[in-house]
């Protein structure tokens, strides 16, 4: 559905020219869950980026629906890594934006919000405002903003980066179940190891800068993975195996 | 924009309570300025020309107050019309500078240079240009308020955090939707910020209008208690003067509470007691 060929990006600055990306070349399926790993600055915000069409790539192009990406793609959901909400609407209604930019019913979308903040535990928070909600209630309410709609694809760009360890473990299965009903097209940008096998479908290990894929790994975990998944002799077959390439890479060092 | 208030009672009667004690202090430390005021002019026997005591102005502010009623509104008139062209006309222009890098670069500059330029020193070419009617004060209360908002809105408009361009834009926005729904709501804070200074300006615009060449207004009246040594009238001007100036600028903050409650300026947190 949405095909990287041979996607480059390169910065120009004053002391010449960074590449941020290089030879990417991915082809994620239609209801797919993909995470891409890898260390800060190896340039997987900026593919998510390109992958919208947010961003044009330097080199190579992107193909959604074997058409190629000129402008953004239209039936999207982005979460940030910040949660950009709007502080003077309130948590319904910074989830009905989505539905009021795309001149969506109003009557209709209003309940799926509501049922999706149910799902994700912000039942009673709907009037609340950003700045009276936590962290970790900020960026669920982002993720309900990229949802609402229903997107076909889902971009999420280490959504749960901000958040505490304990929050991010709920946050994670919340998202699983989501979406497992929905069966949105997933991108999702980590550099936490546990997190992307345990969401994942397909695990895409980058490079450091810059950033080249080094190695797609397929997870075969039963869904939905629960806590005890972490306890299973496969997951510690995939972790032991993406942590040996981070070693193999100069990123970890097992001193 | 109105927003339930679901506060804890409790909370609100501490508020409450927290600033009537502000407000009593605040009125302790005035009165006893007053107080000493009137000390000191009694003491050392101060002639009503050159001080008079705050008892004498006050006398004097309800003396003169069916003389002063015509021109404060004539006074009030020219404010009102000369802030509502810079409400009118300067916003949307903050918006063009924000919008436009050719209308910045052109115009901007041109703005500024003007904004340099001493604009009470231009009141005696208005009076040239436009007679002494109304319209010369009127230009003049434009002229003066008109920068202090241009430049917050501009800045409120410019400070817009730009990954809301990314949010709208993977919502297949409008430019429209884009404008209404996030840029002017998220620069509201700073054009309330300058429609505060404005106000200011605009009264100083009307007074020194009317100063200069104008048969009415409480600009006009300075002038004739000055010259007739009058200093107890002068004083009871001032007072109205201050009275009109703070129900203005209080006008302004009410709606900026209606308009942002949202705003961390605005919101009463427990943290603030």
């Amino acid at each position: 559905m949405l095909r990287f060929d041979n996607v480059g990006m390169e910065y120009r600055t004053f002391s010449g020219s960074t590449k941020a990306l290089e030879n990417i070349n991915l082809d994620v399926k239609s209801g797919e869950f993909v995470s891409i790993l890898g260390p800060s600055g190896c340039g997987k915000s900026t593919l998510l980026f390109i992958g919208t069409g947010l961003t044009k790539a330097s080199f190579g192009q992107v193909l959604f629906h074997d058409q190629p990406l000129t402008d953004t793609v239209n039936n999207v959901g982005f979460v940030f890594q910040d949660h950009l909400l709007l502080e003077w609407r309130n948590a319904i209604n910074n989830v009905m934006m989505q539905c009021e930019f795309r001149d969506l019913d109003k009557t209709k979308y209003l309940e799926k919000a509501k049922k999706l903040m149910a799902t994700v535990g912000l039942t009673g928070f709907e009037d609340k405002y950003p700045h009276e909600l936590s962290g970790g209630m900020q960026q669920r309410v982002s993720i309900c903003r990229a949802l609402v709609h229903g997107p076909e694809l889902l971009m999420m760009d280490e959504p749960f980066g901000a958040l505490d360890a304990l929050t991010r473990e709920q946050i994670r299965m919340d998202l699983e179940r989501i979406w497992m009903e929905e069966k949105n097209t997933v991108l999702f940008v980590t550099h936490d190891i546990n997190e992307a096998i345990l969401l994942s479908d397909r695990v895409v290990v980058m490079t450091p800068r810059p950033g080249t894929i080094r190695e797609i790994i397929d997870i075969d975990l039963p869904r939905p993975r629960k806590l005890s998944t972490t306890e299973t002799p496969e997951f510690y077959h995939y972790h032991k195996h993406i942590t040996q390439l981070f070693t193999e890479m100069g990123l970890l060092r097992d001193e | 924009m109105a927003r339930k208030n679901q506060q804890n009672p409790e909370i609100k009667k501490a508020m409450r309570k927290n600033s009537t004690k502000d407000f009593l202090s605040m009125a302790g430390i005035f009165l006893a300025f007053l107080i000493l005021w009137e000390a000191a002019v009694r003491i050392f026997a101060v002639p009503r020309y050159i001080l008079p005591a705050p008892t004498v102005a006050v006398k004097a502010f309800f003396e003169y107050w069916t003389a002063m009623v015509p021109h404060m509104l004539s006074t009030l008139y020219v404010i009102a019309i000369g802030f509502g062209l810079t409400v009118i006309i300067s916003i949307p222009a903050a918006t063009l500078v924000a919008y436009s890098k050719t209308f910045e670069r052109l115009i901007y500059p041109f703005l500024v240079l003007l904004q340099l330029i001493p604009k009470v020193a231009i009141a005696p070419l208005f009076i040239i240009w436009f007679g002494f009617g109304t319209m010369p004060k009127v230009m003049l209360v434009f002229l003066l308020s008109f920068f202090p908002l241009f430049i917050d809105a501009t800045a409120g408009f410019k400070s817009l955090n730009p990954r809301l361009i990314y949010v709208a834009k993977t919502m297949s926005h409008s430019e429209w939707k884009f404008f209404w729904k996030i840029r002017f709501p998220s620069a509201l804070p700073q054009i309330f910020t300058g429609l505060k200074s404005s106000i200011a300006f605009a009264t100083v615009g009307a007074i020194v209008a009317e100063f200069v060449g104008s048969d009415t207004g409480l600009g006009y009246l300075l002038m004739r208690a000055n010259g007739d040594l009058n200093t107890p009238f002068l004083f009871a001007l001032l007072i109205l003067l201050c009275v009109i100036g703070i129900i203005l600028y209080k006008m302004i903050e009410v709606f900026e509470t209606m308009a942002i409650p949202w705003h961390a300026s605005k919101r009463k947190d427990f943290l603030e007691l």
